[in-house]
């Protein structure tokens, strides 16, 4: 009899082509259904759209002054250097630095009083503050992550120095971010 | 989940795991080798194909509930916000709204083939009534899931369908307001619905857990209606039901990305494509076609409380239906008489769907009034008194007799219309 | 058209045979069926014409957006893939045309700047209670998704071939019938003041009046020197409903086509389901092949 024996005697013949077949078709139906699922975590077309360029003009932006945009929904720090502070930018010792970077390498050529930077912590996201911290630039008030005038990482667990983000200069004092 | 697990894993880790959680063994004993009756046709496979679907309702809107806003002021934007800017969120709203739908197509599919086979009577009339929980809350879900696009039909579907409990005297107006949170439907009305619509769902799954659990004590029905006796009479689940409930699954989603595709708005209503506005009610207000039945049965009747009881109790008296039905043979295979009256019961429900969708005027609302007493009539009085009268034919002496004739030649079965499925192979 | 008389002689008979009840009562409401046009976006293979699009684009922007607005459109939809196809330098162009209130600055103050891509519209009124008072009291609708919003009743049994023959257009079909639909009202009707008749709208009695003319949108010209498509009102109907189908449905394209895949792929899969499962039963007694 033939009945409930079969599942057993069923084995020798799983390896059929057609049972692989359709194995093998039942896999690549679920594997290209899971591809929506995973996709619509992505940022959707509208934040991807919000993320276009912004201008953004430094005439009101005072000497000294920090002001702070938003770009993609992140954190940017526009800070008008004075010239003690950019000095003690430039005057470092590169080779000795955490994350070596000159500072002409995070400034336009010839705008050394604008540095743009983003506004979060490279260790866990947090906003520094301004003017604070044996470096006068930035430091975290979470961790204590210490950034000079340059926003470069000098003291703390951050890793590397505040990112500049994509801009260009597209007038003497207006920049387009992005 | 009856039979002891038979399951002996093959690892030490497993032997490790299966010693202190059996459930491997549970799954093995349940989903493997579990046996059922050989005759099962491709009416059964839509048991597979409810959990499916299930699974697919809870999976899309998780996903659209990342998107969605449930806010008065922001929940139309943020459904249009999904269709165009979510990546392939066209895609998944569109499977979740007709997948309510292709639900309801198989849940009812499902319940008339338990009528048909008689699959309510003993020993499965727990087993019925968890259904009947489950076709409750998910009429629940799907109607406030409805809702929560808040386009025309979705609020003046809220207002009427809550304001339904107001017919209940003394209390009626309390619980109407409290169902609102407020004096009308509004934001609160809203939130709690999109809170409730996402909880609901875990709660079937609960009840469908105890549905397949009193499901595999006496084990399926078959479409001969007698149980199951020796080994002859089964088939382990797998691979004989897998496969099969594979291949009319597969079926059942081809039919379900027809509508996505092609025609996603055909079961919806161009209505709700506008923006809830309380100043305006639509010209007609119909609830969605699965509810249309109920919604005839609720306007057939002039008088409010009345209406909204017969509604109910349509329901309702689907719970006693073990103890209605007084025959002891339980396919209609073998109950000529009662075969005739399930479809005349089906036409009657159907003629209600259709009526539902009709303005409540002329010839409609007598129409409504007849198949309503005949839907309660069929319950009340056909079912009772047939089992008295009908002569059923005589059943065969067992599943295996079922199928392969008392000689044992498969050109001798018996069984008739219900059993060629199986030849279909 | 053909097909439409033939549809129109199958109805009849069908309505002779008395199956076609709701008919009766389409009929009674005094609602006229909007005749059938043939879409290119219509059927499983459907795709949108994009120089239709612009047109149709063309006459929303010059006529209907003076009084309805399309909020959730943004400027960038019209560059994207399945769409009017502009370009993206287009788009950003057509967008710095446009005035959208942005703010506040850092004065406190609300401000007017050229729009970007990434905005949507800007709405003709500020809220709907100037909407209704510029207009005689009547709110025009948004458009952005009027042509999903709008349909006629179908009836049985039409709407049951429509699940075969994925007729999906009752929307653009009714809007381009209204704007052909002003007519000398029927007699017997009174339209009051500041109210037009049209043959399509559901009650006859519209607040809107008769919105375009012939030759009133200029049309691109094509090699010969002659506009692209006719300077009409029918066909003028006919492109701004595609574009506004587009604007509800802007997705379509991928939709119908996703789904034609889906459909081959389950198709291929359910006969491998089909034969393996033959297979299987096969082994078991009283099922053909064994014994």
């Amino acid at each position: 009899m033939a009945s409930t024996s079969t599942a057993t005697a069923s084995e020798p013949t799983r390896r059929d082509f057609l049972f692989i077949a359709t194995g093998a078709a039942g896999a690549v139906g679920v594997a290209a259904t899971l591809w929506p699922f995973i996709s619509q975590m992505g940022p959707d077309a509208a934040t991807i759209a919000a993320g276009a360029p912004v201008e953004f003009d430094l005439t009101p932006v005072a000497e000294g002054q920090i002001v702070k945009l938003f770009w993609r929904g992140k954190l940017i720090f526009v800070r008008h250097r004075t010239a003690e502070e950019i000095k003690e930018a430039e005057n470092v010792d590169v080779a000795s630095l955490r994350d070596p970077q000159a500072d002409s390498a995070r400034v336009k050529p010839g705008k050394a009083q604008w540095l743009i930077v983003y506004g979060n912590c490279t260790h866990l996201g947090c906003v520094p503050l301004g003017h604070e911290g044996a470096f006068h630039g930035w430091q975290c008030p979470c961790h204590g992550s210490v950034f000079d005038t340059s926003g470069r990482i000098r003291q703390g667990p951050a890793p590397t120095n505040l990112p500049v983000p994509p801009y260009q200069f597209v007038s003497d004092t207006k920049i387009q971010i992005g | 989940m009856s039979a002891p697990s038979t399951y002996v894993p093959k690892s030490a880790v497993g032997k490790w795991f299966e010693s202190r959680l059996p459930i491997m063994g549970l799954l093995h004993s349940s989903f493997i080798v579990f046996p059922n009756p050989r005759n099962l046709n491709y009416w059964w496979t839509f048991g597979g194909i409810l959990s499916f679907m299930l699974v697919a309702q809870i999976v899309t809107g998780v996903v659209l509930a990342m998107h969605y806003t449930p806010n008065a002021k922001l929940a139309f934007d943020s459904v249009e916000h999904i269709m165009r800017d979510v990546n392939y969120g066209w895609l998944i709203r569109y499977l979740h709204a007709n997948g309510a739908s292709m639900f309801f197509i198989a849940v009812y599919v499902h319940i008339f083939r338990g009528m048909y086979y008689g699959s309510y009577k003993a020993p499965r009339e727990i087993l019925w009534i968890l259904g009947v929980i489950i076709f409750l809350l998910m009429m629940a879900t799907a109607f406030m899931g409805y809702v929560l696009p808040w386009g025309q039909m979705s609020f003046w579907g809220a207002t009427v369908i809550t304001n339904l409990f107001s017919a209940f005297p003394v209390v009626g107006e309390t619980i109407v307001t409290y169902l609102w949170g407020g004096y009308s439907v509004d934001n609160p009305t809203l939130n709690r619905f999109f809170s409730l619509h996402y909880l609901l769902p875990f709660m079937i799954a609960g009840v469908v857990v105890l549905h397949i659990w009193a499901l595999h004590v006496p084990g399926s029905n078959n479409p001969a209606g007698i149980e199951k006796k020796t080994e002859k009479d089964t088939l382990p689940f797998h691979p004989y039901f897998t496969v099969k409930d594979a291949l009319a699954l597969v079926v059942f989603v081809m039919m379900y990305i027809w509508f996505v595709s092609y025609i996603p708005n055909f079961l919806g209503h161009a209505d709700n494509y506008i923006e809830a506005n309380p100043a305006v009610t639509p010209a007609h207000i119909v609830p969605e076609w699965y509810f249309l039945p109920f919604y005839a049965i609720l306007r057939a009747i002039p008088d409010k409380l009345l209406g909204v009881l017969a509604m109910f109790g349509s329901i309702a008296v689907l719970a006693f239906l073990p103890w209605l039905d007084t025959s002891r043979v339980k396919s209609a295979t073998y109950r000529p008489l009662y075969r005739q009256f399930f479809w005349l019961f089906v036409i009657a429900a159907v003629g209600l769907g259709w009526l539902g969708a009709k303005p409540p005027e002329g010839g409609y609302v007598l129409a409504s009034r007849i198949l309503t007493a005949y839907y309660f009539a069929h319950f009340l009085i056909v079912l009772p008194l047939l089992g008295l009268f009908e002569t059923p034919r005589r059943l065969p002496g067992s599943i295996a007799e079922a199928v392969l004739g008392k000689g044992g030649s498969a050109a001798a079965v018996a069984a008739g219309a219900a059993q060629s499925p199986n030849t279909k192979g | 058209m053909k097909t439409n008389t033939m549809l129109r002689f199958a109805a009849g008979a069908l309505a002779l045979l008395g199956v076609s009840v709701s008919g009766a009562a389409q009929a009674a409401e005094g609602t006229v069926v909007p005749p059938h046009n043939n879409w290119s976006f219509s059927g499983p293979f459907g795709k949108y014409d994009p120089t239709q699009l612009q047109r149709g684009f063309k006459v929303y922007r010059e006529v209907c957006s003076n009084c309805h607005s399309i909020r959730l459109l943004k400027f960038r939809n019209l560059a994207e893939e399945g769409g009017p196809m502009f370009s993206e330098a287009q788009v950003k162009a057509l967008a710095a045309e446009y005035k959208v209130t942005d703010g506040p600055n850092d004065s406190g103050d609300m401000f007017q700047r050229p729009g970007r891509p990434a905005d949507a519209f800007p709405p003709p009124f500020p809220n709907p209670q100037a909407a209704a008072a510029a207009n005689g009291g009547a709110i025009p609708p948004d458009f952005s998704v009027i042509a999903k919003a709008r349909t006629y009743e179908r009836g049985f049994p039409w709407f049951v071939f429509d699940m075969f023959t994925q007729f999906q257009e009752q929307g653009v079909d009714y809007i381009s019938a209204l704007l052909t639909g002003y007519k000398e009202p029927e007699h017997g009707v009174e339209v009051p003041a500041g109210k037009y008749y049209n043959e399509y709208f559901p009650g006859h009695i519209i607040s809107m009046p008769p919105p375009i003319s012939d030759g009133q949108v200029e049309y691109p010209k094509g090699a010969d020197g002659k506009a692209q498509a006719p300077e009409t009102i029918a066909q003028y109907g006919k492109d701004v409903a595609a574009f506004l189908m587009w604007a509800a449905e802007p997705h379509l394209e991928a939709r119908k086509e996703l789904g034609f895949r889906i459909l081959v792929f389950l198709l291929l899969f359910a006969g491998l389901l089909y034969f393996t499962k033959k297979k299987i039963w096969s082994r078991v007694e009283g099922h053909a092949v064994t014994h």
